[in-house]
């Protein structure tokens, strides 16, 4: 792999940038790898780098049916922040920090993320209490976050409406200085480029038809537009349709897949400086480096498998983003689409083994998987090189629904991830 | 203001249909310039002969009007009418001028001719496509801090408005049984074909006008009258019908399931003193039975060196500003093009009086007839050759013309460039629909192909490039499209006679010559996002071999304009270096919406009290008037506390406590949600949803109730009455209300079909008055008729019908503080006048009225639980020392088989229990965690977590309650809770600080 930087450009744009190499192959199929990883979304393809990078388990190929990064780590609003509940959360999502913080280094590739501050809006007595608990939970656990008056919160964001008129006013909030925002294409490329650059193979196109189990019920490959793939060990990675590939195996997984939809405005020079997210009025913003102003909300409410969600949830998620930015008003959305997200009974992730042999399951993300693509990808490549999880998804097991060790942090904190 | 059109440079007279007897004036940059009525900001400026109108998004390259249209990726201006309505990013050729508009260029500094950002351009090498994801890395900090901020400020174009939006909006919904979008010659004859045979029509267009192609096409003739002509006295003969509506100024902007189309009109951007009631825009959201896309064709400019200088604009916009604005777009035209249509645009701006120094046509054949006619008018047509390059920076000078094949360059000056290489269809509407396109090799292009929705394509759009046959074509849809919904309509032939609108033949995608593979130099496929087509050979280079990732690194297409031109281009330069066919690689996905939308329109009224209606109770005035402060609760207003003259919250609410523990105290409890359950089976019914048993719940009995979600853990809570054996007044908390009807609906119409039950939502129907304290009984007895009020015959946890002040009552005999208390429904019209009543006696007897605060700390001091406040979603009954509350003999309800899984049953729960702190002053913050050992190194192993905490003055001590691990077998044990400065000693302790025995309740 060539490495990027800023001489290499200077280079090339000397002589037309014609030295610039495929960023990834498009290899030759082997009959069999040690690993596949079903699905080239961010997360499979972090699988797939950290595979190489931590383990040396380099004979590995990503299977995409589609193009890489196109499912929702090329459709979300990339706000990365780990200030959750639970010990569990704060640890997996903690450790994803970390390693976005040095991401684009470590990929060599310019990620973007861009530490400009997650702000969580509280607007009444019990908006106030739940924040509160997280900030104290996080300061215990390591976690950056803390809390902002009304006046702090508009110093911090001065586009911000603290108005006591307001439907809903401003009570306060929590800040989590180190959340930001990345750049989300960037993010797959990075990976699979520097994966590709250690001998995975990413394989474009190559639509998985079927699971295979030996005698004893175990992982022997799978079965692809392209024909039959061996391998010991395979790590499902589809996001929503991961009920889908499962179902392939003969696995049952508690999900239920939504349509999620955004919307950026047309771009304009900067005028937001952190990303800001409201429960109680239900919409987040930032704006990306390009000066679109990039918004989200909830999910439709009805389970779908269409990427294309109804135009009233959009017109309520601008209610709400006009409500606390009255100035927006006069902005104009220019894209908005969807994507569909798997959403587990406790509304966190499974990253873990599967009653299957050699076969493993990274799902169940809900809205909020991008932020914790690094981690993600870390703790899974551990789990699937030594059969056993790391110590940051111990928790998130299958196992978790049947015995009722629930890590729920929407009921606990009514906060969309 | 009466500006001579003479000073209009470009402006010529006798040319166009619009009126020099109505003259406008407008600025731009400040400077004031004339324009005429019917202007676009664009034709104003090109009439004044100013070219150059702004900047590109990276290079900062000097920037002119491309189109006439909405598909204008250069021209975005800054727009007001005064400061508050400034608005960025307007497209000069969409944008009608009026008398007064302010415009202002975007994205240069310090002036538009001199703009520092230039340097981007002369760097340009380094600036290829995707060139940030290569740099910028090191050192780490400097991305935050340096590059980042720096490249922000370079991004971006106009400026987001500042001020609060001082104009309102409207949306509105309508059904209709044929909608047409577009109304050129399709549109219109679809239109009047399906109106005439008694469809409900709506036909909308994005333009001032209807017309289309109309507006510049000048060869068609319709009906005997010019084209132009035909169809404003078709969109009159529309709009006088009863049956029909017509929308000007109106973009079909989404196209939804189920035939559901979102239009946008706008309703005062071309006035220059709209009246204030007016809104800016409409939202119109369409449901209809049918829809008929008559969306047209955009016109793609030539991909060649220096496409983008200011002057250099398609052939039709040319031909538009000409024949429609009378505005010639320069005196000395050159004409690149691959497309029998530019030669039509030259031919009318020749016999206009501007001089035409060339046709270059890359074609070495064109339209015999064609050449014939250029050589009758005298212009030199130069076949199979190209433009290598244009000339000129902040505007066009010469063109650099050679043959395709290779060969000489002859430079021939210019003021200005018109091009044409072919058309695309629209098809962003149908592909919206989720249609499918199919590829036309033959004239290389997407058509609709599969449909999906029921929709039909007609005319350019459908690739019907013939006038006969798009108007055959129309007919026979709008006349379909009526008899299909109208089964009984009478039938009315629609007969259209036109002439002229040859088809144009010829097309180019991708790269023109000069500009192919190898070759360095910026001809560009996507002006606003400054994409050259050696950048998507880039991309491809570089292994993106999608084209959604060819899109997504160079942005092509990712303008506002959204790739209305670029898309094609980019397409076939990347399929050619791929050396793949062009529908093997594939369209990117069209999404909504088609132009950029305001968010206040979509926002319409729900802003400011209508984002969310304000929810008040029925005594809502009467606790305004007695002081009382609010908080919000879910939707709710609620009482929060009542202060009087210079207390403070704390004061009030000290106050409103002991009052209410030693005399009287009155509470709205009117928000608390309430469910009416009826039916034979409504017994049968509750025992299922609550945990508790409900069988024998007596007639006129009270009962608390806790309903789980099917995990085991508590949903919500709330007291239950028994009315009758087969009514139930069920209670709910104050935000629960919605969601526990939604889940016993659930339950009823998917677990338990067989039951017959009914359920009614009442929240709203009754209001209610806690009146509390041990002198509750003396207030409320003198007001009551027909029930006996004492503890034998109304004992805690029983009800009873009567009347109070004179109106029905259902009257409780219950208490969430822990006294002997009464809680009164009404009827909600009758809620205030009872209050104030019972508030003048309460008030004569020494007591209060107390807020949600008051209730909130006296419920504590009796470790009552809210839920959502002390459960959080992972709390069992039992966790919450409610036990007692699950029947032990039922063998199910909600939530049972979640309750024995072993995580819920297992040892070192988090539990309910009461703290203490030990310096016993020290109020706990809500949410702080507390641990065993508060020296331990961070992560601190948290146990548990303060629920609720509150200074009681009826104990004289700060009181709290908590959750914590294995909480009920640490009685007396102390803990600590790490606060940011110092770390609180705490005691675990029950969670009953008041009346522990509980005789209080029974008075």
């Amino acid at each position: 792999m060539r490495r990027f930087s800023g001489f290499a450009v200077a280079r090339e744009a000397m002589r037309a940038h014609k030295g610039w190499e495929k960023q990834w192959d498009n290899p030759e199929l082997k009959s069999s790898y040690d690993v596949i990883i079903i699905g080239a979304g961010g997360h499979g393809l972090a699988t797939a780098y950290y595979l190489a990078k931590e383990h040396g388990i380099t004979n590995v190929a990503v299977l995409e049916k589609g193009w890489l990064g196109g499912g929702n780590t090329g459709r979300n609003t990339t706000i990365i922040r780990s200030n959750y509940l639970f010990d569990e959360s704060a640890g997996l999502y903690n450790h994803a920090v970390k390693l976005w913080e040095g991401l684009s280094q470590d990929l060599n590739y310019n990620v973007m993320f861009s530490q400009r501050g997650v702000m969580m809006m509280a607007h009444n007595v019990h908006d106030v209490q739940v924040f509160k608990r997280h900030v104290h939970a996080n300061r215990l656990n390591g976690v950056d976050n803390e809390w902002l008056t009304p006046e702090q919160a508009k110093e911090y964001c001065p586009p911000l409406d603290i108005s006591k008129s307001a439907r809903y006013p401003v009570r306060g909030a929590a800040l989590q200085r180190k959340g930001g925002t990345a750049r989300h294409d960037a993010v797959a490329w990075g990976y699979a480029r520097a994966a590709a650059a250690r001998g995975v193979h990413i394989v474009q196109n190559c639509e998985v038809k079927g699971i295979r189990r030996g005698a004893s019920g175990e992982v022997t490959g799978v079965e692809t537009s392209r024909g039959f793939i061996g391998a010991k060990k395979v790590g499902v990675v589809a996001a929503g349709n991961t009920s889908h590939v499962m179902q392939m195996a003969d696995v049952q997984m508690p999900l239920e897949s939504y349509p999620l939809q955004a919307l950026v405005s047309e771009p304009v020079k900067p005028c937001f400086p952190c990303v800001v997210m409201s429960n109680t009025v239900h919409a987040y913003i930032s704006q990306s480096d390009k000066g679109e102003l990039v918004i989200g909300a909830g999910t439709d409410q009805y389970t779908s498998y269409s990427q294309t969600g109804g135009l009233h949830v959009i017109q309520h998620t601008l209610d709400a983003i006009c409500e606390i930015f009255p100035i927006f008003s006069r902005m104009k959305m220019l894209r908005s689409w969807g994507g569909i997200v798997d959403v587990t009974p406790d509304r966190s992730p499974i990253i873990a083994q599967t009653p299957v042999e050699g076969l493993y399951v990274n799902c169940g993300w809900g809205t909020g998987g991008f932020k914790a693509t690094p981690g993600s990808g870390h703790v899974f490549a551990h789990t699937i090189a030594n059969a056993a999880p790391h110590k940051f998804n111990e928790g998130y097991t299958m196992e978790r629904f049947t015995s009722g060790r629930l890590i729920d942090e929407a009921a606990a904190a009514a906060v969309s991830h | 203001m009466n500006a001579p059109v003479s000073i209009q440079p470009n402006r010529i007279p006798g040319k166009g249909r619009l009126s020099a007897a109505d003259p406008l004036r407008f600025t731009f940059d400040g400077k004031t310039l004339p324009a005429l009525k019917g202007d676009t900001v664009a034709s104003a400026l090109i009439a004044n002969d100013i070219h150059l109108v702004g900047r590109s998004f990276k290079y900062h390259r000097p920037r002119g009007i491309v189109s006439a249209g909405s598909e204008e990726p250069n021209a975005l201006l800054g727009i007001q009418r005064d400061v508050a309505r400034h608005t960025p990013n307007i497209r000069a050729t969409v944008q009608e001028v009026y008398d007064g508009l302010e415009a202002t260029s975007q994205n240069r500094w310090p002036s538009l001719k001199y703009d520092i950002g230039e340097i981007n351009d002369i760097a340009s090498p380094l600036l290829s496509a995707g060139f940030y994801y290569k740099t910028f890395m090191w050192p780490r900090k400097a991305w935050d801090k340096v590059y980042e901020p720096f490249i922000r400020k370079a991004a971006g174009l106009g400026k987001a408005p500042v001020h609060k939006d001082p104009d309102h909006y409207s949306s509105q919904h309508e059904h209709c049984d044929v909608l047409i979008l577009g109304g050129g010659i399709a549109g219109l004859s679809a239109a009047l074909a399906a109106a005439k045979n008694g469809a409900r029509v709506i036909i909308c267009d994005e333009q001032a006008t209807f017309g289309g192609a109309l507006h510049f096409d000048s060869d068609v003739t319709v009906d005997g009258m010019d084209g132009f002509s035909w169809a404003q006295k078709v969109t009159a003969e529309l709009a006088a019908m009863d049956n029909a509506r017509v929308l000007l100024r109106t973009t079909a902007f989404g196209y939804y399931a189920q035939n559901y189309v979102a239009l946008i009109e706008r309703v005062t951007e071309h006035l220059s003193a709209p009246r204030a009631d007016l809104p800016r825009e409409r939202l119109w959201e369409v449901r209809a039975k049918k829809v008929i896309i008559a969306t047209g064709s955009i016109e793609r400019h030539m991909v060649f060196a220096n496409n983008d200088r200011p002057g250099i604009l398609l052939a039709s916009a040319a031909r538009t500003y000409l024949n429609h604005y009378g505005v010639g777009v320069g005196k000395n035209v050159g004409v690149y093009t691959a497309n029998d249509s530019a030669y039509a645009a030259a031919f009318d701006l020749k016999e206009a009086g501007i001089n035409i120094p060339a046709i270059v046509d890359v074609r070495d054949n064109p339209n015999e007839e064609l050449l014939a006619k250029a050589s009758a008018l005298g212009i030199r047509v130069l076949t199979g050759h190209g433009v290598m390059a244009a000339g000129g920076k902040l505007r066009v000078s010469s063109m650099s013309v050679a043959p395709v094949n290779g060969g000489a360059n002859e430079v021939i000056a210019v003021d200005s460039i018109i091009m044409s290489g072919g058309w695309t269809p629209s098809v962003h509407m149908f592909s919206q629909s989720r249609g499918k396109v199919t590829y036309d090799a033959d004239k290389s292009r997407f058509v609709p192909g599969v449909y999906a929705q029921d929709c039909v394509s007609i005319g350019a759009c459908n690739g019907t490039d013939n006038l006969s046959a798009t108007i055959d074509e129309a007919i026979a849809a709008g006349e379909d499209a009526a008899r299909a919904v109208r089964h009984n309509a009478k039938q009315s032939a629609t007969a259209i006679n036109a002439t002229g609108g040859e088809a144009w033949e010829g097309t180019l995608i991708g790269a023109a010559p000069g500009a192919e593979a190898g070759k360095v130099v910026k001809a560009f496929v996507d002006f606003q996002n400054d994409v050259t087509a050696k950048d998507i050979r880039l991309a491809v280079q570089e292994g993106f071999h999608s084209i959604e990732h060819v899109k997504r690194f160079t942005t092509n297409g990712m303008a506002t304009d959204q790739g209305k031109l670029s898309n094609m281009h980019g397409l076939a330069i990347a399929a050619e270096a791929l050396g793949k066919d062009l529908p093997e690689v594939g369209l990117t996905t069209f999404r909504a919406p088609y132009t950029p939308v305001t968010f206040g329109a979509l926002v319409s009224h729900s802003k400011g009290t209508l984002f969310e209606p304000t929810r008040k109770t029925p005594m809502h005035d009467s606790e305004v008037a007695i002081g009382a402060v609010f908080e919000d609760v879910g939707s709710w207003k609620r009482a929060w506390y009542y202060p009087k003259t210079g207390e403070d919250m704390h004061a009030a609410v000290n106050r409103e406590c002991k009052t209410a523990r030693t005399n009287v105290g009155m509470f709205d409890a009117s928000t608390l949600g309430k469910i009416e359950v009826v039916g034979p089976d409504a017994a049968e019914f509750l025992n299922l949803i609550y945990t508790n048993p409900f069988l024998k719940l007596g007639v006129g009995k009270l009962r608390y109730g806790i309903m789980c979600r099917e995990d085991g853990f508590i949903y919500d809570d709330g007291v239950v009455a028994r009315i009758a054996e087969d009514r139930f007044h069920v209670t709910t908390t104050t935000g629960g209300a919605p969601r526990v009807l939604n889940m016993m609906e659930d339950y009823l119409q998917t677990e338990f079909p067989h039951m017959k039950v009914w359920l009614t939502s009442t929240s709203e129907q009754w209001a209610v008055i806690a009146v509390q304290g041990p002198k509750s009984r003396d207030i409320v007895s003198p007001f009551v008729e027909g029930i006996d009020l004492s503890t034998e015959a109304l004992p805690h946890m029983s009800m009873a019908e009567g009347t109070i002040c004179g109106v029905p009552t259902r009257l409780m005999r219950m208490s969430f503080t822990g006294e002997m208390g009464f809680e009164i429904n009404v009827p909600a019209d009758y809620g205030r006048a009872v209050w104030d009543t019972l508030y003048q006696a309460v008030e004569e007897a020494g007591g209060c009225a107390y807020g949600t605060e008051a209730m909130h700390v006296l419920r504590a001091e009796k470790g009552y639980i809210i839920v959502g406040q002390d459960t959080d979603g992972t709390v069992t009954p039992y966790d919450a020392g409610l036990g007692w509350a699950v029947g032990k003999k039922k063998t199910d309800f909600v939530g049972i088989r979640g309750l024995k899984r072993p995580d819920l049953v297992a040892e070192g729960r988090r539990q309910l229990v009461g703290l203490k702190s030990v310096d016993g002053r020290s109020v706990l913050e809500e949410g702080a965690q507390i641990v065993d050992d508060p020296n331990q190194p961070m992560p601190m192993k948290m146990i548990g977590w303060v629920s609720s905490s509150y200074w009681s003055g009826n104990a004289q001590k700060p009181i709290a309650m908590a959750l914590i691990e294995d909480g009920f077998n640490l009685m007396g044990k102390k803990l600590y809770v790490p606060m940011a400065n110092e770390v609180i000693e705490v005691e675990v302790c029950k969670a009953v600080f008041v009346d522990e025995e509980g005789g209080r309740l029974h008075g």
